[in-house]
């Protein structure tokens, strides 16, 4: 499978750019130049305003005089973190619920799916702001909230699939030879939606790095002094016009992480086609 | 008919019943207290247990929330507990330059995502295909409010074709549409290629291309009119992303919709606000699937003979 995605040029590439930012994201304290919150007072200019990128600052300074490089670099382990602790939480809160719809049927499924139905009817971002305001937000809250409001897809998918699984004759041979419903759950349903998990659990990463970021940048997601893509952009965003060097690249890495999560996730889509599956 | 329309209809009553417990909670669980926050912090304990009689917070939860219900239906979302003026009114007075907004922004995903959808799906496998899948690809991938910073910087800043930020005029509306409707318009290429593509494999579009219809008129008139269905079934799931990114867009461009109102009241914790935009953009997001399902049938006559 793996040479198969390797071959695909777009599933090459998001791979190449999600172990770059992962490895920037593990190796930061010794890839970044300098500490992410050390104010340098050289890294102002004699008016008060950011340094453009530069010898001494590859990527220049933020409002604060702070190394932009640094606090992207460090920014990256924000986004890494709240991009695997929320889609996971979001994938397994969807599976768990779909598959428990699913297999059950009757009133638990209705139950369940039209619970579904209602969280699908509000806008994922204005529910994450809600929770956000409502909560106050650490890093882990964040990565809850967006959680809490990206399972829904997920739940869906795997609804429709085991459904369509509960109804195939082995099941029902399993149940006649005496299975019992964890069994039947754990070893005949559940290994049929790896695939789906495998191909949400990428895919919905580029949903959730935007999330965050989108959040911070509102200024009710992470919150500075941790760097965040998002937060770096919220804070430097009035310099826009004269430094647009502070917006531009943390944007750019922004897009670049999302971007490739969304090759990769297509790719693996294309290669397992979970949506077969379920219809057996 | 009849009885898929009523079937309908009622799930749609249900849904949004469901909205409501869901903002009441909300509204329920949000720290801040509305008594201190109307009374202030000096208020005597008297003042303080009034102000609780007269929102009705000494009523069991069940009531609170059947009073929260009626009001509702009265089209009140209670105050603001900075501004101290009706949610309601003030949502009112911004819907129009969102309406504006999201037309302007369905304009502009359509254009873009059909004209895209098209190009890719008739030159399928080709160098121009894989360039415009590509491009879908970045334009759904890429963040909003990066993208209005983008736009504003390039055109209004450098270039001086579009003002930095306001409303009023099309000048106006041109970049924050833009802004709104390109993630829409990555979708919908992707969406109207896959759409088209399946389409023009069956046997009826070969009819017509062997009866002598031009490409123009084969793609045009018989094979979009086929694929259509899907692409408007989003259109109702649209709203929800538009009311999400409106946020985003309008508090970049300056924008006076709901979605700066809801910037405005996430800077104050002004929860009623953002509780009310949000019941506001569920509703819509409700009656857009709705009228989305509504429409099928007008639109394929398949369906209506089920």
């Amino acid at each position: 499978m793996l040479r198969a995605l390797l071959r695909n040029p777009a599933a090459l590439f998001g791979l190449v750019v999600i172990l770059a930012i992962g490895l920037a994201a593990l190796a930061a304290p010794w890839l970044a130049p300098f500490p992410p919150d050390e104010q340098f007072f050289e890294g102002l200019s004699l008016e008060g305003a950011p340094l453009p990128p530069g010898p001494q600052f590859w990527l220049g300074t933020d409002l604060l005089g702070r190394d932009l490089l640094s606090r992207l670099i460090y920014g990256a382990r924000t986004s890494l973190i709240i991009g695997l602790a929320a889609n996971g939480t979001a994938v397994l809160i969807g599976t768990a619920l779909g598959l428990v719809a699913g297999y059950a049927g009757g009133w638990t499924a209705t139950i369940l799916m039209r619970f579904t139905d209602l969280m699908m009817a509000f806008p994922a971002l204005l529910l994450a702001i809600t929770l956000a305001a409502i909560f106050s937000p650490s890093l882990w809250i964040v990565a809850l909230v967006i959680a809490l409001v990206n399972w829904v897809q997920v739940a869906r998918v795997i609804y429709t699939q085991t459904r369509g699984l509960v109804e195939q004759d082995y099941i029902e041979a399993c149940r006649a030879i005496g299975a019992g419903h964890g069994r039947i759950l754990s070893h005949h349903i559940l290994p049929h939606l790896v695939p789906t998990m495998l191909v949400w659990g990428t895919l919905g990463i580029a949903t959730t790095v935007l999330l965050e970021a989108t959040l911070s940048f509102l200024g009710i997601g992470v919150r500075p002094p941790t760097p965040s893509w998002g937060n770096i952009i919220f804070e430097n965003q009035t310099y826009f016009a004269t430094a647009p060097w502070l917006v531009f690249c943390p944007g750019a890495a922004i897009l670049a992480l999302a971007l490739a999560f969304n090759l990769l996730g297509d790719a693996l889509n294309d290669l397992l086609d979970p949506l077969q599956q379920g219809r057996g | 008919m009849a009885l898929y329309l009523a079937k309908r209809l009622g799930q749609s009553v249900l849904i949004l019943l469901g909205i409501s417990l869901i903002t009441y909670g909300l509204i329920y669980l949000a720290p801040a207290d509305p008594v201190r926050q109307i009374a202030g912090r000096s208020a005597t304990p008297e003042t303080v247990a009034s102000i609780r009689r007269q929102l009705g917070l000494d009523l069991p939860l069940w009531q609170q929330y059947l009073r929260y219900l009626g009001q509702l239906l009265q089209g009140d979302l209670g105050r603001s507990y900075i501004q101290k003026t009706e949610v309601t009114t003030l949502i009112l007075s911004r819907l129009p330059a969102t309406l504006q907004l999201l037309a302007g922004a369905i304009v502009v995903e359509l254009i873009i995502g059909l004209g895209a959808g098209i190009a890719a799906a008739t030159r399928r496998g080709r160098p121009a295909d894989r360039l415009i899948m590509a491009a879908s690809f970045v334009a759904v991938s890429a963040p909003q409010f990066v993208l209005g910073i983008l736009l504003l910087y390039v055109f209004a800043v450098q270039l001086r074709w579009f003002p930095i930020g306001g409303y009023g005029t099309l000048a106006h509306l041109v970049l924050p549409a833009l802004t709104l409707g390109i993630l829409g318009g990555g979708w919908y290429a992707r969406m109207t290629r896959a759409s088209l593509i399946e389409v023009l494999r069956q046997d009826y579009i070969q009819t017509a291309r062997a009866k002598g219809a031009g490409p123009g008129r084969v793609i045009l008139v018989h094979a979009l009119r086929n694929a259509a269905l899907p692409i408007v079934a989003m259109v109702g799931l649209d709203i929800g992303m538009f009311m999400s990114g409106a946020v985003v867009v309008e508090s970049v461009y300056g924008w006076p919709g709901i979605g700066q109102l809801a910037w405005q009241a996430i800077q104050r914790v002004d929860i009623p606000i953002i509780v009310g935009v949000t019941l506001v953009a569920a509703t819509g997001i409700v009656l857009g699937n709705l009228v989305a399902d509504l429409a099928a049938p007008w639109i394929d006559p398949r369906i209506r003979r089920g």
